[in-house]
């Protein structure tokens, strides 16, 4: 029952914070409503018994994705007026887009017969007597194990690619060589002159 | 049905518990602020704070009464919602992080499976404090201090994280209370993960530091370069809610690396009998030793401090993790503990 008032509320919020994503005036504001949205989102995850998918959605996309969203939100200086005013022209095809993707959504899930099992498989999907995560990595390292691996290497791929990307050699700048600089000592690098007055080195 | 087992019984009793271990965490910080300022005062041949009260030992309250009596300043061109919510975020992270840090065998709020993971990612969401009080305060140099501090928490965040796996691996659960009764065993402190991890201790150690945005690595709040960080618009109340928050974090890392490394709760010796003294000692042990960092070692520069964290720290942690899954898997030198 108070799970029930809990699924409420989180679903309040999730939907609230997720139209505020769109129509905030302020793109960091539209971010920190995107981070409540997670938050709900990782209520929801609690609500079904899945504690290690909420706190690895809270680690992953709250605590390290959105945060570069904010950084690139807040260092990119955005014309909010110029912003606003591409919104008309847009409209219509962001409108059809949506729409194309609802019908698509109406169109898989409506024809689905659901077994009868199903409404208690979505309240509580896991066995409760085993750990969350003890669970979920008897699946992940034995069955899934190969489509797992893969997702691990495609990210691996993204990686390298983003660095390959931005990496280029920059021949004009002065680079520092950390254990040249941790070996000076004063006898090679100050030297003592005795200047008497009135005259130059 | 007795009244204790009804819900509003049980919600009775989880929130009396929260605000006992919210007092109790809030008036040690009074007195572990007054000690780390003896500290700091005895290393430079000073007395520290002296006058108020005996031995000076409520300079932490007079503060408090001053900070709190002060005007608010809020400028003009800042963000006002932000700009409020920034102080509340760090202090209500910092403080919602103590609900499954066990005190003693069963003195925990919240003994959740999962209890080292929330940890985690509590002090991920930490940042967000700083950046949201840079950003909204609208100025130049609050803002480059916030994003010099994310930065630089979040770096950290990756080698404590892996520090933290290899412990995981070694304990066989992420509950915290299994982690620490993983170490007992017949030697007392000689069973504890310190030994096996013995590195990995010091590397927690300098990640724990800048994680908190602690001496040396304090350079969000590089005072000669950035007068004082992303703190710089705040007075008053809020300033104190940014202080609190920094403050509980260093304590909640002191008990961290007490339950990661140094069993908790057990005695180091097998003879005497384990309990919340020897948490509480061991905690107050670490706190000095940071005081003591804070006070000895001169502050980092910025790209020496990120050479460190991603070239030296996440290699050497990940590199551990690769050696203690090795260990653990094909049981050698009892780095499995299940």
């Amino acid at each position: 029952m108070i799970a029930l008032y809990f699924f409420y509320f989180f679903a309040f919020t999730a939907i609230l914070s997720s139209f505020l994503v769109i129509f905030a005036n302020n793109p960091v504001h539209s971010v920190l409503w995107l981070i409540l949205t997670f938050f709900s989102v990782a209520g929801f995850f609690i609500l079904v018994g899945a504690e290690f998918l909420a706190l690895l959605l809270m680690i992953v996309y709250v605590g390290a994705l959105a945060v570069l969203f904010l950084f690139v939100v807040m260092m990119l200086n955005i014309n909010f007026a110029g912003l606003r005013s591409g919104v008309a022209q847009y409209l219509p095809f962001g409108i059809l887009i949506g729409l194309v993707i609802f019908i698509e959504l109406i169109l898989a899930f409506v024809p689905w017969d659901f077994k009868e099992q199903t409404i208690n498989n979505l309240s509580s999907p896991i066995n409760l007597s085993e750990a969350n995560t003890v669970a979920l990595g008897k699946v992940v390292y034995t069955d899934y194990f190969f489509l797992f691996q893969c997702a691990g290497i495609i990210l691996l791929i993204a990686m390298i690619g983003s660095i390959v990307l931005t990496l280029r050699s920059r021949p004009d700048v002065k680079r520092q060589n950390i254990t040249e600089q941790i070996f000076r000592n004063p006898n090679s690098s100050i030297e003592v002159k005795d200047i008497n007055p009135g005259e130059g080195i | 049905m007795p009244f204790f087992e009804t819900n509003i019984g049980i919600l009775v009793i989880v929130v009396g518990q929260c605000f006992l271990v919210l007092l109790c965490v809030l008036a040690s910080l009074a007195f572990i602020m007054y000690g780390e300022r003896k500290v700091w005062g005895l290393l430079q041949l000073r007395r520290g704070p002296n006058v108020v009260g005996p031995f000076g030992i409520l300079q932490s309250f007079a503060d408090l009464l001053k900070h709190v009596f002060k005007e608010i300043i809020v400028p003009t061109e800042s963000d006002k919602v932000v700009f409020f919510l920034a102080p509340l975020i760090s202090f209500v992270l910092a403080l919602i992080a103590w609900v499954v840090v066990p005190f003693d065998n069963g003195w925990v709020v919240s003994n959740i499976n999962i209890g080292i993971l929330y940890l985690f990612a509590v002090s991920s969401l930490e940042v967000y404090g700083v950046i949201m009080g840079g950003w909204a305060s609208n100025s130049k140099y609050p803002f480059l201090g916030s994003l010099r501090s994310a930065s630089q928490m979040i770096s950290y965040e990756v080698s404590i994280g892996f520090i933290i796996i290899g412990v995981i691996i070694s304990a066989g659960s992420l509950n915290l209370t299994e982690i620490v009764l993983a170490q007992k065993g017949d030697y007392g402190m000689l069973n504890w993960f310190w030994v096996p991890h013995f590195p990995m201790v010091f590397f927690f150690l300098v990640s724990a530091l800048a994680e908190t945005n602690r001496p040396p690595f304090d350079l969000p709040e590089a005072e000669a370069e950035l007068v004082a960080g992303y703190q710089v618009e705040y007075t008053s109340t809020p300033y104190l809610l940014f202080m609190i928050g920094e403050l509980s974090a260093v304590l909640l890392m002191t008990a961290l690396i007490t339950i990661l490394f140094f069993g908790g709760w057990l005695s180091p010796v097998p003879f005497l009998p384990d309990g919340f003294f020897w948490m509480l000692s061991k905690m107050l042990l670490f706190f000095f030793v940071f005081s003591l960092i804070k006070g000895l070692v001169p502050r980092y520069r910025y790209d020496q401090l990120m050479r460190l964290g991603w070239k030296v720290m996440l290699p050497v942690s990940l590199g551990w993790v690769v050696f203690v899954s090795f260990m653990a898997h094909f049981k050698l030198l009892n780095y499995a503990r299940w």
